[in-house]
């Protein structure tokens, strides 16, 4: 299944959701945000989101900036 | 807190002072210069995960964390109204729903001058979709006004290009956009040193919003404690009230009797 992550195309063995991408990035319980082709995806629903193959994600974080 | 509090959006702060958060040479900087500055209200970017961050390395959001200052996400290197607008509600969720936002649609990599039709297009669509809006904008004003129609907490017009340090290019227009308008007027962009801070809060500013004024600086913490003063001296000049401008000083500050000599030829 692939997917594109952050503009980056990634290649998924299984089935997974918002939650699983994010720890497998090592991003668990960090303040960062998720869009699901083109939509927010809240953090209530990360672990209950499923990525379909095809689907856009962002991960954005907060950054220094004027 | 003292009772002359900048209002935006219903909230009081203490300073007048807003800081942006970009260009420090590392986070003990940061926290240092805003500290220095004594900012209530911080701007940040938001960006992908892998850009702007090596991981492991703490965020900018632990350093400054929302429960001490005012998190103000902004769309800085956004062209579009609709890539602003994303940006924002990816900000919003970030921070558990904040609503206050700073909102910058730029018309030109090379000058950074906002482009103002995407900036009121997509000002409607964040005010309509709940957000406290505070503008980036030029200084012309009538679409300062346009934004305040629109429902903006807070407009933002450019004092110089972003960046530049040039100062206060144009106090005329932001004194126009200052006397119309009922939100804080704040200026954003172009302020160099303290003296220009000073000059923006003489004019009747609410308040200024700076970067690279500070980070920019050789010593950014010094820089920054020189801005937070610049700041309030303005701000006291402006509410004292000026003696008027006078070619010729009719009345000096002396007595003019009781002198030991002469007096005057």
């Amino acid at each position: 299944m692939d997917i594109i992550v952050n503009g980056e195309p990634q290649e998924l063995a299984d089935v997974i959701t918002i939650a699983t991408l994010l720890e497998a990035r090592g991003l668990t319980g960090k303040r960062v945000a998720v869009e699901r082709n083109g939509e927010i995806v809240p953090k209530s629903r990360h672990a209950e989101t499923a990525i379909a193959s095809g689907d856009r994600i962002e991960i954005v974080v907060a950054v220094g900036g004027g | 807190m003292s009772t002359d509090s900048l209002v935006i959006a219903g909230k009081a702060y203490g300073s007048r002072l807003l800081v942006g958060t970009g260009k420090y040479k590392d986070f003990a900087q940061t926290r240092a210069a805003i500290d220095a500055s004594g900012a209530e209200i911080i701007t940040v970017a938001i960006r992908r995960t892998n850009i702007g961050q090596e991981p492991g390395q703490p965020s900018i959001l632990e350093v400054l964390p929302p429960s001490q200052f005012t998190i103000l996400p902004n769309t800085a290197g956004c062209y579009t109204a609709d890539d602003a607008v994303r940006t924002l509600r990816l900000g919003r969720e970030l921070l558990d729903g904040h609503a206050l936002c700073k909102l910058e649609v730029l018309g030109d990599p090379q000058s950074l001058f906002p482009n103002m039709p995407e900036t009121l297009k997509a000002a409607a669509t964040l005010v309509k979709d709940g957000f406290q809006v505070m503008v980036y904008c030029s200084d012309d004003p009538i679409q300062a006004r346009m934004l305040e129609d629109i429902g903006v907490v807070a407009v933002m017009p450019l004092a110089s290009l972003i960046g530049s340090g040039m100062g206060i290019l144009n106090p005329w227009n932001l004194k126009l956009i200052i006397e119309q308008s009922k939100v804080p007027v704040l200026v954003d962009a172009g302020v160099g040193t303290a003296s220009d801070a000073a000059i923006a809060m003489e004019l009747g500013c609410d308040g200024v919003l700076m970067n690279t004024a500070i980070a920019g600086a050789e010593d950014p913490v010094l820089m920054a404690g020189a801005m937070k003063k610049a700041v309030e001296a303005g701000r006291d000049a402006f509410r004292a009230g000026r003696m008027p401008k006078k070619f010729y000083a009719a009345t000096p500050s002396s007595p003019v009797g009781g002198m030991i000599g002469p007096g005057t030829r």
